[in-house]
C-alpha cells in the first residue's frame, strides 16, 4: 500500500469537511461546525432568511451572545440602556428576538456566561480542535488557538450558514511560521504577534491559513495561543492555527459543551491525528526566534507600525514614495515626530481588555505589576474583563481588588473601547495605550489616538503615566 | 439578495491611493448599530469625508465633481483590511459604487463585495498607477469595465485584462446570491450530516442560554 500523501492540519480540517469539492464550476463546498453570533452583523442575515422564507438549518450549532454594543457600566439592563443609547438596545433586542425564534442558544446581558464572542467560545469548550468555526467578525481566528479552522466572515455569509450550515470557498494557501525559543521575562505573546506583523507585513497572510509551529509554538499557552491567533488577521490571514496537544486537551477537559466519557476519550484519539504531518508541505515557510523579542509598542495607524519599547518613530524619509507617504500620513494623524523615542510618551487611557487580551492571564499579569502601586493620576485605567466567567474568577482571586485599590475602573465584560461602540471612547485628540488589536484612525472614537501594546507593557504605562518598559517593574 | 446584475460599466473614477485602507475608515462603528443594509452611503468614508464639524472636506477625493458620478473607486492595495463588517461593502454601493480597483484587496472584504453585486478588481500596482497618471490630467475621463469580457479599458483606450473567479463572474453575471447554489446542495448537506454527527448540542446549556 502507498503511503499517504502528508498533509497539514489545514488541509485536514478542510478535506474533512468537504460536502463537495468544487464541481460544476463551483468553489468547494465546506461545512461549519460552530456558528458564534452577536448583535452588530447578523440582524441582516437573519432578515434575508426571513425574507426567503428559509428556517436555521441547525440551531444546536449556533451560540449567541451580546458583547459589541453592550454597556461596561455595572446595573445597565436593558431598559436603562434603551434610554441611553435606543439605537443599540434595539440592536441587543433584535439579536433577542431573533435567537428565540430560530431557537438559538443566547447568553444576554446579565447571563452568568455573557461575554465577548471569542472568549465564551473557549470558555465554554464549544471551541474544539479539528472543527470549522465561523463568525461575522473577523477575530473569529482567535478559535485557531485549539486547532479549529476559524475564520471571520460578512453577513451575507451568516444568512448562508444559517440556512444551509455551509459555505462556498475557494481553499487558501498556507504559511508557517516555525518559532524557536522561549519569551522573555516580561515579554508575551502579544509582543511576539506584534513583532512577526510588523516584519512581514500587515498583508502576508493575506488568502492564506497561518500555522504557528515549532518548540516555541508548543511552549505557549492555550490563553497565549489565542492571543496569537486573535491577531493573525492583523496580518491579512483567513486564519490561524496552533496544532493541539496535551495543553489543549486539558484545558479542554471538564468544560460544559466538551465531550464526555467514552466520547472524550474518542475525541482525543481524533484530535490527535490532527497535527501537520512531519513531511507536509507548506505554500511558504518563515521562521522567528522567540528569544529575540522585546515588549512591542505601535506608533502607527495599523498593526504593522509597531517598533521595540526601546525603539524610536521611524524616519519616513529613507522609504520608497507609496510607504514614504504612509507613513507621513500616520504620523501626522497620531501627532508624533519621526525619531521620536516611544518610552516616556505621556498617554490619557489605560485600556486593557478585548478579545485579544482580557482573559484571566491578561489579568494575572496586569494585576501582578499593579499590585500594591498606583495608576497614575494623570490617566484613567479601564480593566474590562472578556467574559462574566472571567470577571467572577478574577473577583475570587483578588485580581479585581488589585485593580480598584490600584485606581483603575473594574467594568463589566464587552467589547468596550477596542471598537467604541458602546460609548467607552477616547475624546479626540487623546492618546491611549491599549491591549486590543488595531489601531486604526478613530478606532477608539473619533480622533482618538491608540499605541498598541500587552497587557505588562499596560499595566507599567499605567502606573509612570507613560509608555514604560513592564521590565522594569519585574 | 436579487440584485442587479453586474455586467458593464462606464463612469468616471474616484482616485483614493491610500495603501491599507480598513474597514473602520470606509465605514465607523458608529454607523454599525443599524439592523438594514439600506442607507449606509452618509457614513461612507465619514471620518474623512467631514470635519468634526460635519462639514465637507473640499480637498478629500469623494467630495470633488469627478466624484459625484464616479460608479468606479482607484484604490491603493491592500484595501478593505480589518473588521469583517460587510456595512463597507453596502455604504460603498449605497454611494454609487459598482467597482473597486486595487492591486490587492484583504480577504473578507473581497468576499462580501462579490456577493452584493460590488466588483473587487484586481490589477498589478503598476497598472493601478499609470492608470492614476492617465486620470490625473484630466479626471473626469471615462473608463469602462466588461465583466462579460474581464476586461477594462482605459481612457487613453488601453485595454486590460483582468482575472476573476469564474463563479464570481457568474454571481456578479446573473445578480445571483451563492445561497442560491447552497440550497441547490440539500441532498450532499444531508448526506454530510448522517456521516459527520455532531460533537455537542448547544441547546443543552439550558435556561441559563434560553433568550
Amino acid at each position: 500500500m502507498l503511503a499517504a500523501e502528508p498533509r497539514t492540519l489545514f488541509a485536514k480540517i478542510w478535506d474533512a469537511h468537504l460536502v463537495a469539492r468544487g464541481q460544476d464550476g463551483l468553489p468547494d463546498t465546506l461545512y461549519i461546525d460552530l456558528h458564534l453570533l452577536h448583535e452588530v452583523t447578523s440582524p441582516q442575515a437573519f432578515a434575508e432568511l426571513a425574507r426567503r422564507g428559509l428556517a436555521v438549518r441547525r440551531p444546536e450549532r449556533c451560540l449567541a451572545t451580546m458583547d459589541h454594543a453592550t454597556p461596561t457600566e455595572p446595573g445597565l439592563d436593558l431598559v436603562r440602556l434603551a434610554a441611553r443609547d435606543s439605537q443599540a438596545a434595539a440592536q441587543l433586542e433584535t439579536l433577542a428576538a431573533n435567537c428565540r425564534r430560530h431557537g438559538i442558544p443566547l447568553f444576554g446581558l446579565g447571563s452568568e456566561r455573557q461575554g465577548i464572542v471569542h472568549v465564551i467560545g473557549p470558555e465554554l469548550g464549544a471551541t474544539q480542535p479539528g472543527m470549522t468555526v465561523v463568525c461575522g467578525d473577523s477575530h473569529t481566528s482567535t478559535h485557531g488557538a485549539f486547532g479549529a479552522l476559524a475564520f471571520g466572515i460578512g453577513t451575507s455569509e451568516v444568512a448562508h450558514v444559517l440556512a444551509s450550515q455551509c459555505l462556498l470557498l475557494s481553499r487558501p494557501r498556507t504559511l508557517r511560521f516555525w518559532l524557536e525559543g522561549r519569551l522573555a521575562a516580561g515579554v508575551t505573546a502579544k509582543d511576539f504577534i506584534l513583532a512577526a506583523i510588523a516584519r512581514f507585513g500587515v498583508d502576508v497572510g493575506t488568502g492564506s491559513v497561518l500555522e504557528f509551529a515549532g518548540p516555541g509554538a508548543a511552549a505557549l499557552d492555550l490563553e497565549e495561543r489565542m492571543t496569537v491567533c486573535n491577531m493573525a488577521i492583523e496580518a491579512g490571514a483567513r486564519a490561524g492555527l496552533f496544532a493541539p496537544d496535551e495543553r489543549t486537551f486539558a484545558y479542554l477537559e471538564g468544560r460544559s459543551l466538551a465531550p464526555k466519557g467514552e466520547a472524550w476519550e474518542r475525541a482525543l484519539e481524533a484530535w490527535k491525528a490532527l497535527p501537520s504531518d512531519p513531511d507536509a508541505r507548506f505554500d511558504r515557510e518563515e521562521r522567528l526566534a522567540l528569544g529575540e523579542i522585546e515588549p512591542m509598542v505601535s506608533y502607527g495607524t495599523h498593526p504593522g507600525m509597531a517598533v521595540p519599547i526601546s525603539g524610536r518613530v521611524p524616519e519616513p524619509g529613507s522609504l520608497p514614495e507609496a510607504r514614504r507617504k504612509a507613513l507621513e500620513r500616520a504620523l501626522a494623524y497620531m501627532a508624533l515626530e519621526p525619531g521620536e523615542p516611544l518610552a516616556g510618551r505621556r498617554v490619557d487611557v489605560v485600556f486593557l481588555g478585548s478579545c485579544t487580551n482580557s482573559r484571566l492571564s491578561d489579568l494575572r499579569l496586569a494585576a501582578r505589576l499593579l499590585a500594591g502601586r498606583k495608576v497614575s493620576p494623570r490617566l484613567r485605567m479601564l480593566v474590562v474583563p472578556g467574559s462574566r466567567q472571567v470577571k467572577r474568577q478574577a473577583e475570587a482571586e483578588g485580581l479585581a481588588r488589585t485593580f480598584l485599590e490600584a485606581g483603575a475602573e473594574w467594568r463589566e465584560p464587552g467589547c468596550s473601547m477596542c471598537l467604541a461602540m458602546n460609548g467607552d471612547r477616547l475624546e479626540p485628540g487623546q492618546y491611549a495605550l491599549s491591549t486590543s488589536n488595531r489601531n486604526f484612525e478613530g478606532r477608539q472614537g473619533p480622533g482618538g489616538r491608540t499605541f498598541l501594546a500587552s497587557p505588562a507593557t499596560a499595566a507599567a504605562t499605567a502606573v509612570a503615566g507613560h509608555i514604560a518598559d513592564p521590565r522594569e517593574l519585574l | 439578495m436579487t440584485r442587479r446584475p453586474l455586467t458593464f460599466v462606464e463612469s468616471p473614477v474616484a482616485t483614493l491611493r491610500v495603501p491599507d485602507i480598513d474597514t473602520d475608515q470606509i465605514i465607523p462603528a458608529a454607523y454599525l448599530k443599524g439592523t438594514s443594509r439600506e442607507g449606509l452611503g452618509v457614513g461612507l468614508f465619514a471620518q474623512w469625508r467631514f470635519d468634526p464639524a460635519g462639514r465637507p472636506q473640499p480637498d478629500f477625493a469623494l467630495n470633488r465633481p469627478e466624484a459625484e458620478a464616479a460608479e468606479i473607486l482607484l484604490a491603493g492595495p491592500n484595501f478593505g483590511c480589518g473588521s469583517s463588517r460587510e456595512h463597507a461593502v453596502w455604504a460603498l454601493a449605497d454611494f454609487g459604487f459598482r467597482v473597486v480597483i486595487s492591486s490587492r484587496f484583504a480577504d473578507i472584504f473581497q468576499s462580501n463585495a462579490q456577493k452584493n453585486g460590488l466588483l473587487p478588481l484586481e490589477l498589478p500596482e503598476t497598472e493601478v498607477a499609470a492608470l492614476a497618471a492617465e486620470l490625473e490630467p484630466e479626471p473626469a475621463a471615462l473608463v469602462t469595465v466588461d465583466i462579460q469580457a474581464c476586461r477594462l479599458r482605459t481612457p487613453a483606450g488601453r485595454e486590460l485584462a483582468f482575472n476573476l473567479d469564474p463563479f464570481v463572474r457568474r454571481c456578479l453575471l446573473e445578480g445571483r446570491d451563492p445561497l442560491d447554489f447552497l440550497l441547490a446542495q440539500e441532498e450532499a448537506i444531508q448526506a454530510f450530516e448522517v456521516a459527520h454527527p455532531a460533537r455537542f448540542d448547544s441547546r443543552e446549556l439550558g435556561e441559563e442560554a434560553r433568550p
